[in-house]
């Protein structure tokens, strides 16, 4: 009964969060990224570099006790470099129980889009970046690209797999 | 893994046969079932009939049944001719049957395995025991069953219902007995159209729980079900401790259902399997996640870390700060023996495990015809419980080879003159930050020459075997592709045997050392007592803080230019006191930016991992501390496994090193 009751807990919350994007800029850019997947937003920390990963994985960082992983989406979009300054944040978000740092160049706000404001990107654009939207927001203000948080993760351990064959 | 409720039956049922595996291997050593040995068998079978039945495994319950049957009889007439070796046979039998069901069950697969043939036997040994007891099949029935009345079978409803009552009541440290019975009404509900039960409102009163618990739970009902069925019904029932099924043979007796008609002692009643359980050393133990524990153990870790940030706060310095300091001191002084006893949750008997070994020796002896004697000392030393799950493989090959390698037959053994029957000896030990577990045994040793042979076959040798030291010739076996045994037998010599054993010892961070004459072998396994906090040595290279664990730095030392040179593939290498070392600078195999790449401006660290060594260079040395080890982010671990590197840990400042791992930068 109380799993009943539990499940109904989880379904309210996922009704009020459904249709909410964090967004965030990333040059000229604005991005979305599904409220649900967001933990909490922080200022840029002190990362600690780990040896031998991909560029884009800029180390790990010291949440309270937790070591979590930070990713420099900038760099994972194939996008330049740009450096970090106080209104760089850390997104952490929480994917299917891995927790990750996404850094962006500024957080703006939680926007409300409808689903039948939301298109699929077309395909003719090529490109990185391109790979990890699953939509495009079309809100009152400026075009917003909806993040495939689930591809932005898991997508480069097919990477690496791919690089790793190539190389041997 | 995510239903509690089939966690705690797998824990709890593994938990069971652990133990019943015991108490028939002891009774077996004994060679006679004594009348504890015998309850005791019954209890845990019954146990694990009723949580399997609830969990609607239903060959598990039914092996379990048959098994419990077959004890009931022996607990019942005490058959004084048992075979106890067969009945062993016949129960290790059931044991593993339901063993592997479980490893399917832990596997998400379905137990599926066909139960009916091991019923068979266990049913048809009940009946030769039966015969040897001199028993017709129908008078036995009479005997087991002769507490009940016999009236009771005469009575027959004309609509062939039958009205029975039942109390029940429920084991003593089950908790909402409420709702357990709520389950056995609703059960009840597919065999009876027609029942009523005191409480009657267990569901919506909370207070019924008291009463159920004082008088125990009444149903009258009807049912067209013979009463053995109704018995297996409410035998097979979770939690029940005892019950009273008794046949009503008037109506009025089955309308009234009072509080007074419970307080029994009239004739009519049947006291089945009163206090079966009782009150069974159930001691002030509760089982708890280990995952919680395990965070537990983080956040104390910390809150180590927060504590000397506060208290040795550079803000702080130069301030005259009586009062802060000394309250300071005071949760200094909290927090540390706070951790540890978060330390100590973690840490179990090595008991378990040795008494696993029994199970294995008891069989190999069986079959190679050998006679030995499992000593065990130190069951009660305690390790982290991750280590001694990586302990058991390794144990168990070490007995194994032991047993078939190294014990000799009893007829080699009294032409040597020694005793008929070897001793293995299992032995755990502390010492100081580490645990010594021992494996010795009085058999023929190892075969120097043996071994120096196959490594020669296997192109093992690397030095001149007449140079070689014992030691050196002991530690060939540990090379993959070592097996000194010419047939491969069942227990032993598939090829994959001592190089892993020495990889799971190593994985926890221990080592292994052998010595031998023909007097037999000893092997000693040097375990540390936790994984989860080591002794480090902080460095720094460039930007990055690392930690090397003390127990793989052989020294450091400010190197002299002369002695560092290179080899022609420009290899760079040191010598130190006569011996070559490799250098590995740190910041070139990690890639990492410095200042300092002049060996005159930084430090070497000679490392050692078994028996190679490599120096290693760095920038500097920031000082020996204990930390905590932390895996890397699963994130990280899953994009690529980074050579050298351990795991990660927070230094007092709060900043990250990464612990470096001496055997991964070597190789």
């Amino acid at each position: 009964m109380s799993n009943r009751a539990e499940n109904l807990v989880v379904q309210d919350e996922e009704d009020t969060q459904k249709g909410k994007y964090l967004t965030f800029t990333l040059g000229e850019e604005q991005y979305g990224l599904e409220i649900k997947y967001v933990i909490e937003i922080i200022g840029i920390q002190e990362i600690t570099v780990v040896p031998e990963l991909p560029e884009y994985i800029k180390g790990i960082i010291n949440l309270r006790g937790q070591i979590i992983p930070v990713m420099d989406v900038r760099l994972r979009f194939g996008k330049p470099f740009k450096e970090y300054n106080d209104r760089t944040c850390v997104i952490v978000v929480d994917i299917k129980g891995v927790s990750v740092g996404l850094i962006v160049d500024t957080v703006s706000e939680v926007y409300s889009i409808k689903d039948e404001d939301v298109v699929a990107p077309p395909d003719l654009t090529k490109g990185l970046s391109n790979r990890y939207i699953k939509g495009i927001g079309k809100g009152s203000s400026k075009v917003k690209l909806l993040i495939d948080c689930e591809r932005l993760l898991n997508d480069q351990v097919n990477e690496e797999l791919l690089n790793l064959s190539k190389g041997e | 893994m995510e239903d509690p409720i089939l966690e705690a039956f797998l824990f709890e049922t593994s938990q069971q046969l652990g133990q019943l595996e015991q108490v028939v291997i002891e009774a077996e050593s004994v060679g006679n079932y004594s009348e504890n040995n015998v309850t005791d068998i019954f209890r845990f079978v019954h146990t694990i009939k009723g949580s399997a039945a609830m969990m609607q495994f239903k060959n598990i319950a039914t092996v379990a049944h048959s098994t419990e049957d077959l004890f009931y009889f022996i607990r019942e007439n005490r058959p004084s001719n048992v075979d106890t070796s067969s009945l062993c046979d016949l129960v290790l039998e059931a044991v593993d049957f339901i063993k592997l069901e479980l490893e399917k069950i832990k596997n998400g697969d379905k137990p599926d395995n066909d139960e009916t043939r091991l019923i068979k036997r266990i049913s048809s040994y009940l009946k030769s025991l039966k015969q040897i007891y001199n028993l017709e099949e129908k008078e036995e029935q009479n005997i087991t069953h002769s507490e009940r009345p016999t009236a009771m079978l005469s009575i027959e409803k004309p609509a062939n219902e039958k009205a029975f009552k039942a109390i029940i009541r429920f084991d003593e440290d089950c908790e909402m007995r409420n709702i357990h019975a709520y389950v056995i009404v609703h059960n009840l509900e597919e065999i009876s159209n027609d029942f009523f039960y005191l409480p009657k409102d267990i569901t919506e009163n909370e207070k019924s729980e008291e009463i159920i618990k004082k008088d125990g739970f009444i149903i009258n009902f009807k049912t067209d079900k013979s009463y053995e069925e109704m018995y297996n019904f409410f035998s097979e029932t979770a939690y029940v401790k005892s019950f009273e099924l008794t046949q009503l043979d008037n109506l009025k007796a089955y309308k009234t259902l009072e509080y007074e008609s419970c307080h029994f002692t009239g004739s009519d009643k049947i006291p089945h399997q009163e206090n079966l359980v009782g009150e069974h050393a159930r001691s002030n133990i509760i089982s708890v996640n280990i995952h919680k524990i395990d965070k537990l153990l983080n956040l104390v870790g910390e809150m180590v870390i927060s504590e000397s940030m506060v208290s040795q706060n550079p803000d702080l310095k130069g301030l005259p700060l009586h009062n802060f300091y000394k309250a300071a001191r005071q949760l200094r002084k909290i927090t540390g023996e706070i951790q540890g006893i978060v330390m100590s949750i973690r840490m179990l008997p090595i008991g378990p495990t040795f008494f696993k070994m029994n199970r294995i020796v008891r069989d190999m002896k069986k079959k190679l015809n050998k006679e030995v004697n499992l000593k065990i000392i130190g069951e009660d030393t305690e390790v982290d419980k991750n280590i001694i799950e990586n302990l058991e493989d390794p144990l168990m090959h070490l007995v194994r080879n032991a047993v078939d390698h190294g014990i000799e037959t009893p007829k080699e053994r009294v032409t040597k003159g020694k005793g008929r029957s070897g001793t293995l000896t299992l032995e755990a030990k502390n010492a100081g930050n580490e645990v010594f577990v021992v494996i010795k045994d009085d058999g023929q040793g190892l075969n120097k020459k043996g071994i120096i042979k196959k490594a020669r076959e296997n192109n093992l040798l690397n030095k001149n075997p007449e140079e070689m030291t014992d030691k050196e010739i002991y530690n060939l076996i540990f090379l993959p592709g070592f097996s000194t045994n010419e047939k491969v037998t069942e227990y032993s010599g598939r090829g994959v045997g001592m190089d892993v054993v020495l990889n799971n010892v190593q994985a926890v961070g221990g080592s292994i050392q052998i010595e031998s004459d023909e007097n037999g072998t000893t092997i000693l396994l040097k375990i540390p007592l936790t994984l989860a906090i080591i002794d480090g040595m902080n460095l720094r290279v460039g930007m990055s803080r690392y930690t090397l664990p003390t127990t793989s730095i052989k020294e450091s030392f400010r190197p002299n230019q002369e002695d560092i040179f290179k080899d022609p593939d420009g290899n760079e290498m040191i010598i130190i006191r006569g011996n070559c070392y490799p250098i590995i600078r740190l910041h070139d195999f990690y890639n990492v930016q410095t200042e300092i790449k002049e060996f005159d401006k930084g430090i070497f660290i000679v490392i050692e991992n078994d028996d190679k060594s490599a120096c290693l260079f760095v920038d500097e040395l920031l000082g020996k501390q204990q930390v905590v080890v932390k895996a890397l982010p699963e994130y990280i671990q899953k994009i690529k496994k980074i050579k050298g590197l351990a795991g990660c840990t927070l230094l007092g400042d709060g900043s990250i090193s990464l612990i470096l791992d001496a055997s991964g930068l070597i190789t």
